[in-house]
């Protein structure tokens, strides 16, 4: 347990060019502690999408990454309107992203089965109008 | 190929990220939604799009691209730059469209 690494972030509500920040923190730390570029890779690519998820839809919202020897977990949760339909959310392609974030590059509704493809586990609790926890696992060894 | 060869044989401009003109370019992808991008670009292409924000510089950065490469000489904004200097992402500009910038690179690299 003495060789876990726990961060911290919070995700600021609507500030996209913020966004992507605590993902490029914590691939410079795997890369400096050595992990496997794949497995690099796989952790920054299901981080950002859950990061910019936060920013998009949830309001903004807090995550937490803890780095064993063994494995990358990350929770990320937030305090915004919930997902109605996991299953739909789920689906690629399916999104309620607006407009003025569609002209960044935004909402081709495949973040969350990015996540899920490079993620190891991945669970999803959402209750409408309360907010979403979205917990993924990455093993690096 | 490295990056700056590239653009020196295809006539693209260099934009920002000197650090990494002498990452080598081992593919060609193309898409302007980000999320595509992030599921789809192979590590060390070559990402054509028209996109110019921070966003798609954080995006090059997490998926491991060599470079963007900003097609229709589409605009770098002022933001962006400074990421992509900071963090040592390669831009270069291209006044051609996607299609022929994408074919000409892969043309060249062999692909
Ligand atoms: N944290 C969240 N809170 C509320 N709704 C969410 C949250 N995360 C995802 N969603 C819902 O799930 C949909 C699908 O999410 P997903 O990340 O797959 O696509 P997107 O964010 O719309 O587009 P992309 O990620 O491709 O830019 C979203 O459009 C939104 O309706
Ligand atoms: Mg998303």
């Amino acid at each position: 347990m003495s060789d876990t690494i726990r961060l911290e972030y919070e995700v600021p509500g609507d500030d996209f060019t913020r966004a992507g920040e605590a993902s490029s923190d914590v691939k410079r730390l795997l890369k400096k502690l050595g992990v496997a570029p794949g497995a690099v890779r796989r952790v920054a690519i299901a981080l950002y999408e859950g990061e910019i998820n936060l920013a998009i839809h949830g309001g903004g919202g807090q995550i937490v990454v803890e780095v064993s020897p063994e494995e990358v977990s990350m929770v990320l949760s937030d305090q915004g309107p919930g997902i109605p339909n996991i299953e739909l959310a789920m689906q690629e392609g399916w999104s309620t992203a607006p407009d003025s974030v569609r002209n960044l590059g935004f909402g081709a509704g495949m973040g969350l089965p990015n996540m899920k493809r490079n993620a190891d586990e991945m669970t999803i609790e959402s209750e409408v109008g309360v907010g979403t926890t979205v917990r993924m696992t990455v093993r690096v060894a | 190929m490295t990056v700056k060869e590239v653009a020196d044989r295809l006539g693209f401009t260099l934009l920002a990220g000197e650090e990494s003109y002498e990452r080598e370019v081992e593919s060609v992808y193309c898409c302007d939604l980000l999320s595509f991008v992030m599921g789809r670009a192979p590590a060390d292409s070559a990402w054509v799009t028209v996109m110019g924000n921070v966003n798609a510089m954080a995006v090059s950065t997490l998926a491991d691209t060599a470079c963007i490469v900003l097609a229709e000489g589409a605009a770098l904004d002022a933001q962006a730059k400074e990421k992509a200097d900071q963090n040592g992402i390669a831009v270069l500009g291209s006044r051609q469209p996607v299609y022929e910038t994408a074919r000409a690179i892969d043309r060249l690299i062999g692909g």
